[in-house]
């Protein structure tokens, strides 16, 4: 008796997630309490706005939400889903799971508000989602510790390796860097070649038009390996997560962290966050347009949506420029709606300013290039980064995934 | 109907026990097998199996006959490292069973202080691997963690062992050695207490004494606690995914995989649903084949001493 008791509990659970007219479900992936909190706010305002509809939100943790996805998606499609930009939404958009919200970019005018992130949910011509929030990444450094030294923010490649050299001959480690989780290996990556090769180049690697054994890769590979060779990288690296590799900058034995602006919160907490400030990744050859990744999050509404029309209300919402603006400079990152007012934080201020002069937004090298290649794709940067003259067998065997992969 | 039923009941009593079991053993296992072999000559992304392309084709769903295990084993450079890191796993972890029964030995003596050293041994057994995975990550951890603390005040170079492509899976074994060992020590504890007194006592007064007692009379008594140890010791070993995935990833750059780990990376997030069920085919063959053997032998023994 008890166990049916379950059942019936356990399927009203279920039941309560199917929608009706008037009741609009969002599927959330914000986990984070601070972006929770900001998440919640933000759908209040929507409801408070349109009194009429009912919101439902079905929070999910981070990393699980990638998974889940897949399976909601088909089976249980809410009218609303958070998703991120580039291949990872293009892959659903291929499956036909995605609806074409090109009509909601005309009607809320979000073809001018929104121009700068348009490419990225762009798929055939058509947009297949909202943007509703987007970050810098770019080099966090102690601010501090470069003045006790008397260093200046690099702008060339030459400048940097200047600072990194005086960094380590002073005892501090220049960058710091935690590689379990891959990913951050792929952001050093991501700028190296953007700055050797320029934007274009790095979408064709991405989308598997260009070999990873091509000889203009040679280039990125020797400059990244200079730095690698030198030990300006903090070691043992692999086995740290990223966020564990913040303690040596906090204590102030590392000087310098490539990553995207929402490590800042770590600073704030650490109480330590006036030492830190930030700047652009350096440039390393003129002539070569300073392109920079600034990974998208957005709004979709899956095919089948029950409630599409209060989903595409929803969606217009962020054509609000008050509200746009709270969503995303309460989660540390910018909104894309131009109308908004321009952000009041130091960070993301400069964030902002760089991003617009960006010749190219690109999205990381994980939401640009196809999930099968980056699995492969990330372990090889990894032990490149441990290992810098295996190179060659590193790149061999990801130009092989990427046969199979692109063919 | 219900007479012939009635008449029978002896007959079908059997039946009613076993049909739920059954049901959800068919439904839960069987099912999930077959499909997976099925899968595993397939290319499959996970997706809808039925979806069409714009030429009228299966867009997510394609036969591939052995081309997965083809790849599997000529073409994927990470197989091997995958296979000898399990076999790594397979032969370090039955040093497991004689620290296990050592232990119980010890804490099987009769002193009024074992109460309290007792729940020390049984704690690691308590907790979630999730948090012995944690606990060990940290106790690892270069310059912060514990050992480098030890290493250092021993005036040794510290290691970072989960940044070691040739020591991370020996880390992550030493870490799940901790929780096996309990688990192996409270079986044999219980096979301890079901010790024929009898036999002993018959033992001493034919002269056994020391080792030549607990060789002789008291190991052969536990023979059940071994096998259920040996098993369950081995299973935990193969699937040994979860420590894996919260250790290192996999890593550095996959030399700390094992095939459990792969299939889940390979399925779940390549989205390749295909290759992955080729792997855990593979997975399902070798402990077969284990288990069987370990069956084998044990049912050798048994008919042996009748």
């Amino acid at each position: 008796m008890k166990i049916l008791k379950y059942l019936v509990v356990i399927s009203t659970f279920f039941l309560s997630t199917i929608s009706y007219a008037g009741t609009l479900v969002i599927n959330s992936n914000q986990s984070d309490p601070r972006a929770n909190e900001v998440m919640h706010a933000y759908i209040k305002a929507f409801d408070e706005a349109h009194p009429d509809i009912t919101v439902v939100v079905n929070d999910f943790d981070t990393e699980e939400y990638k998974v889940s996805i897949r399976n909601f998606l088909q089976a249980d499609p809410p009218d609303v889903a958070i998703w991120f930009a580039g291949n990872r939404m293009k892959f659903f958009v291929d499956q036909g799971l995605f609806e074409d919200v090109s009509d909601v970019w005309e009607s809320a005018g979000f073809n001018d508000s929104m121009s700068a992130t348009k490419g990225a949910l762009t798929v055939d011509g058509k947009q297949y989602g909202v943007p509703y929030g987007y970050y810098q990444w770019g080099v966090y450094y102690r601010k501090d510790i470069f003045d006790d030294l008397g260093l200046n923010e690099p702008r060339t490649w030459d400048e940097f390796k200047w600072v990194c050299a005086m960094l380590k001959k002073n005892g501090v480690t220049p960058i710091t860097i935690g590689t379990r989780y891959l990913w951050t290996a792929a952001g050093w990556f991501d700028y190296m070649n953007m700055r050797v090769n320029g934007y274009d180049f790095h979408m064709d690697l991405m989308n598997g038009d260009a070999s990873y054994e091509d000889p203009r890769l040679d280039d990125v590979f020797d400059k990244w390996a200079e730095l690698l060779n030198a030990g300006y990288f903090l070691e043992d690296h692999a086995a740290l997560s990223w966020q564990e590799a913040i303690t040596p900058m906090i204590n102030g034995e590392a000087a310098m962290y490539l990553m995207g602006n929402f490590m800042v919160p770590f600073f704030e907490d650490a109480g330590m966050v006036d030492k830190v400030d930030y700047f652009q990744f350096p440039k390393i050859y003129e002539g070569i347009g300073m392109a920079e990744d600034a990974p998208t999050d957005t709004f979709h509404i899956p095919s089948g949506a029950k409630n599409k029309e209060d989903a595409r209300k929803f969606l217009a919402f962020l054509a609000n420029p008050e509200e746009a603006y709270k969503l995303a400079s309460g989660n540390g990152v910018l909104t894309p709606n131009g109308n908004a007012k321009a952000p009041e934080d130091r960070f993301q201020m400069q964030g902002f300013k760089v991003l617009s002069n960006a010749s190219d937004i690109a999205q990381f090298y994980d939401r640009d290039t196809h999930p099968d290649m980056h699995a492969d794709g990330m372990p090889g940067l990894q032990e490149f980064m441990v290992k810098p003259d295996r190179i060659g067998a590193i790149r061999s065997r990801l130009d092989k995934t990427r046969k199979r992969v692109f063919k | 109907m219900i007479n012939y039923l009635k008449k029978n009941q002896l007959k079908f009593a059997p039946i009613y026990f076993l049909a739920p079991t059954i049901i959800l053993f068919s439904l839960y296992v069987i099912y999930p097998i077959i499909d997976s072999i099925w899968v595993s000559f397939h290319s499959w992304n996970g997706m809808d199996r039925r979806l069409l392309d714009s030429s009228g084709e299966l867009k997510n769903w394609k036969w591939v006959g052995l081309d997965n295990y083809r790849e599997l084993f000529f073409d994927d450079y990470t197989f091997p490292i995958n296979i000898i890191n399990n076999l790594k796993w397979l032969i370090l972890s039955l040093l497991v069973i004689p620290i296990g029964l050592g232990l119980a030995i010890f804490l099987n003596q009769n002193i009024k202080e074992m109460k309290f050293i007792k729940p020390l041994f049984f704690f690691p057994f308590v907790i979630n691997l999730v948090v012995v995975s944690l606990i060990f990550t940290w106790f690892y951890m270069p310059k912060y963690g514990l050992l480098d603390l030890i290493f250092r005040s021993v005036g040794l170079e510290p290691i970072a062992f989960l940044a070691e492509e040739t020591l991370a899976t020996y880390a992550i074994i030493f870490a799940f050695f901790w929780p096996a060992i309990a688990y192996t020590m409270i079986i044999y504890l219980t096979g301890l207490t079901n010790i024929n007194t009898e036999v002993v006592e018959a033992g001493r007064i034919d002269g056994a004494s020391g080792f030549n007692m607990f060789w002789n009379v008291i190991l052969p008594q536990l023979r059940p606690a071994t096998f259920i140890a040996t098993v369950v010791t081995v299973v935990g070993a193969l699937r040994s995914f979860d420590m894996v995935a919260i250790m290192t990833k996999g890593g550095p750059w996959g030399s700390s995989s094992v095939l459990a780990y792969k299939m889940y990376e390979e399925a779940l997030f390549s989205y390749r649903m295909g290759y992955g069920s080729a792997i855990a085919t593979i997975l399902f063959l070798i402990m077969d084949i284990y288990i069987a053997w370990f069956l084998y032998r044990l049912f050798i023994n048994e008919s042996s001493e009748k």
